[in-house]
């Protein structure tokens, strides 16, 4: 042992000095490869911004903040008179109903996945899920278009008309011909799309959750619903909220799906049953054809839906962060 | 940025003469791209010379070949004199189509309905909103019409067809020309958008009471129900091939600079008033002399035996005598 030891002296304030070194160097090549890497996003994020702000900049420049507000989108006019408040109205209550209709949903599923579901049933509904997210976009474009479509148009529609008719503000909400192409139509597709972000979501948060604490509450005298409600949500209120935001990015930005089958209207309505467009669902539509001031009002719509993005993002997190404080106290 | 485009062009016309110093380039409009990818297969067989042909759009065809960066630039919508002269360009046309409106009412047949073009703008601006209206009716009087709101169907895309649409409902009403007027995408008062012709012809198939307008071919292979139209000597005409060259047989080619002749609302007794022509579009000098002539020798090819092809497309030839007025200008104004 000894004779080892002072080999071991001998031979350590040089090797150990190299190997030293040596694991610096590892440790700052690597410190900065992981560095450049994350910052690379930071680059990429503004060239992007820095472009669509440059593209803009010819409508920024001719329609200011009108833009915002005006309703009218003719590119044929001479000038072109362009306006985004069409398309930002279409983006928003496409997404909202989306929302308000997949997150109860997707919710539900989750706790049903999680807490109540026999062993057999679990893989089925839990692949069934997974696919869901798997499917091309244009495929829902196509289902809402060939299939969805029909059905809302020849049976939902007319019934909830017929219900709502005369009735104050829904009345209003639920109005005009029945058509296959709508706000509706979209929003619902939407829904289905973002279901299984929220539901994959929920689950592995919900899979998370202590089962000492569950038991515990369990133990004295809670009922499935009180558990769900006072132990699950709670413990994994920020995994779901992540979820849902995911969920309404998508929702935020989906193209293809929507340009089927929302009918592409820039006239605001105030039934969801009447066609209407989204920013994304603009783009797509024009941008081949497009030059000059009109090219450019596309670009300057694009540069809102980032914004916008951002906002809807920005405002999850401070509410993220009020919940947490409030959860503090 | 020019100075970007003009690296760019001068890189790909090196790249494309070295490397396929036979094959030519052009890009532009979408709805001829079927038969001009008939005619370069069927001119490869034949010549060994191949044509590399982009549908990326009318407005992206006359980019490119302002850029310079194709041998030839495609487009729906003909470019004005002036213009042509600012950017040393040649046009003429190439092959025509025609544009026909179709609807989906029930028991009736294709052919049977008649529009003129003042009630089909008024259908487009909303102010006709039921079929058995009494402008309906009386072009009709032998048609049963329902006492139903009718769904207008229109294209959300930029497209030629709709600059076509649009061009002939403004020459048809002056409403239309003051409210919404022509172009490739335009302010649409009512009605849903959907991409494409696929995407129109599908619309009217599955959505009852519908109207809307497609290529021709579209409505033929879709079986779709197609209707007459009123022309400009106010003869009720069906969308048939001989219609469709009797319009191109009557439009002024000769007298028109550049070969501006939009066919829709042509004279004649026999004239479909929504025909088309589709466009090329090449450099007085191009910097790449042989790849112009090279396309000059194709396109001469195609209009000498690419009639058949295109008939069995539905598309429809040039007559002869503007292929001759075309061989002129060839001659006269591209230099080799």
């Amino acid at each position: 042992m000894a004779v080892q030891s002072d080999v071991i002296d001998d031979a350590g304030p040089y090797d150990r000095a190299k190997a030293l070194s040596a694991f610096k160097l590892g440790d700052l090549t690597f410190y900065w490869i992981t560095r450049l890497s994350a910052i690379s996003v930071l680059l990429i994020l503004g060239g992007i911004i820095v472009s669509l702000i440059v593209g803009a900049f010819p409508a920024m420049k001719e329609y200011g903040l009108s833009f915002l507000w005006t309703q009218r989108w003719a590119p044929s006019a001479d000038p072109p008179v362009l306006g985004a408040l069409g398309p930002m109205y279409g983006t928003l209550v496409t997404s909202f109903i989306a929302m308000l209709i997949a997150i109860p949903v997707g919710l539900g599923i989750a706790i049903f996945l999680t807490e109540l579901c026999p062993q057999w049933l679990r893989r089925p509904i839990g692949m069934a899920v997974e696919l869901l997210a798997g499917i091309p976009s244009i495929i829902y474009g196509m289902w809402g278009f060939f299939v969805l479509g029909p059905f809302l148009a020849n049976t939902f529609q007319p019934f909830m008309i017929k219900i709502f008719d005369g009735v104050p503000v829904l009345g209003a909400i639920f109005v005009g011909p029945p058509s296959y192409l709508s706000l509706f139509n979209a929003a619902l597709i939407l829904a289905i799309m973002v279901l299984p972000f929220i539901t994959s979501i929920s689950v592995d948060v919900f899979k998370t959750v202590p089962p000492v604490l569950k038991e515990a509450a369990y133990g004295v005298g809670c009922t499935t619903w009180e558990v769900v409600r006072s132990v699950v949500i709670p413990y994994t209120r920020v995994g779901i909220i992540g979820g849902v935001m995911l969920a309404l990015g998508r929702a935020l930005g989906e193209t293809m799906a929507v340009t089927f089958i929302i009918g592409n209207s820039f006239r605001i309505s105030s039934s969801i049953f009447a066609p209407g467009t989204t920013i994304s669902a603009a783009i797509a539509s024009e941008f081949a054809e497009s030059d000059g001031l009109h090219q450019s009002g596309l670009i300057l719509l694009g540069l809102l839906l980032f914004v916008l993005t951002f906002f809807v993002l920005a405002a999850a997190r401070l509410m993220l962060l009020r919940l947490e404080k409030k959860a503090g106290k | 940025m020019n100075f970007l485009k003009t690296i760019v062009a001068a890189g790909l016309v090196a790249a494309s003469t070295s490397a396929f110093a036979a094959d030519i380039t052009g890009a532009g409009a979408t709805f001829p791209f079927p038969i001009y990818s008939k005619w370069a297969d069927a001119y490869k067989k034949e010549t060994g010379n191949g044509l590399n042909y982009q549908s990326i759009g009318s407005g992206g065809g006359i980019k490119q070949i302002q850029a310079k960066t194709v041998t030839f630039g495609a487009s729906d919508a003909p470019l004005k004199a002036e213009q042509l002269e600012k950017d040393g360009l040649v046009q003429w046309p190439m092959v025509m189509g025609a544009i026909v409106p179709v609807v989906n009412l029930e028991g009736v047949k294709p052919g049977e309905l008649v529009f003129d073009g003042e009630t089909l703008a008024s259908i487009y601006l909303g102010k006709i909103t039921k079929w058995d209206d009494a402008a309906i009716k009386k072009l009709n009087p032998n048609v049963k019409l329902p006492s139903e709101a009718i769904t207008v169907v229109r294209r959300s895309d930029g497209s030629g067809t709709t600059f076509n649409f649009t061009n002939y409902l403004s020459k048809a009403s002056a409403d239309w020309k003051s409210k919404v007027g022509e172009g490739t995408a335009v302010e649409w008062p009512v009605g849903v958008g959907a991409k494409g012709n696929e995407g129109v012809s599908g619309n009217i198939s599955q959505t009852k009471n519908s109207i809307g307008y497609v290529e021709y071919a579209y409505a033929k292979q879709n079986k779709l129900t197609y209707t007459g139209l009123v022309n400009k000597a106010g003869k009720p005409v069906q969308p048939t091939v001989e219609a469709f060259q009797a319009a191109a047989s009557n439009a002024d080619w000769a007298k028109a600079p550049g070969y501006y002749v939009i066919l829709t609302d042509q004279p004649g007794d026999k004239s479909w008033p929504i025909t088309a022509a589709t466009f090329i579009l090449m450099h007085k000098e191009a910097t790449d002399k042989a790849a112009s002539q090279e396309a000059i020798k194709f396109f001469r090819w195609a209009f000498k035996n690419g009639g058949k092809a295109a008939e069995e497309l539905d598309y429809i030839p040039m007559p002869a005598g503007v292929v001759q007025l075309i061989e002129k200008t060839w001659a006269a104004e591209i230099k080799s």
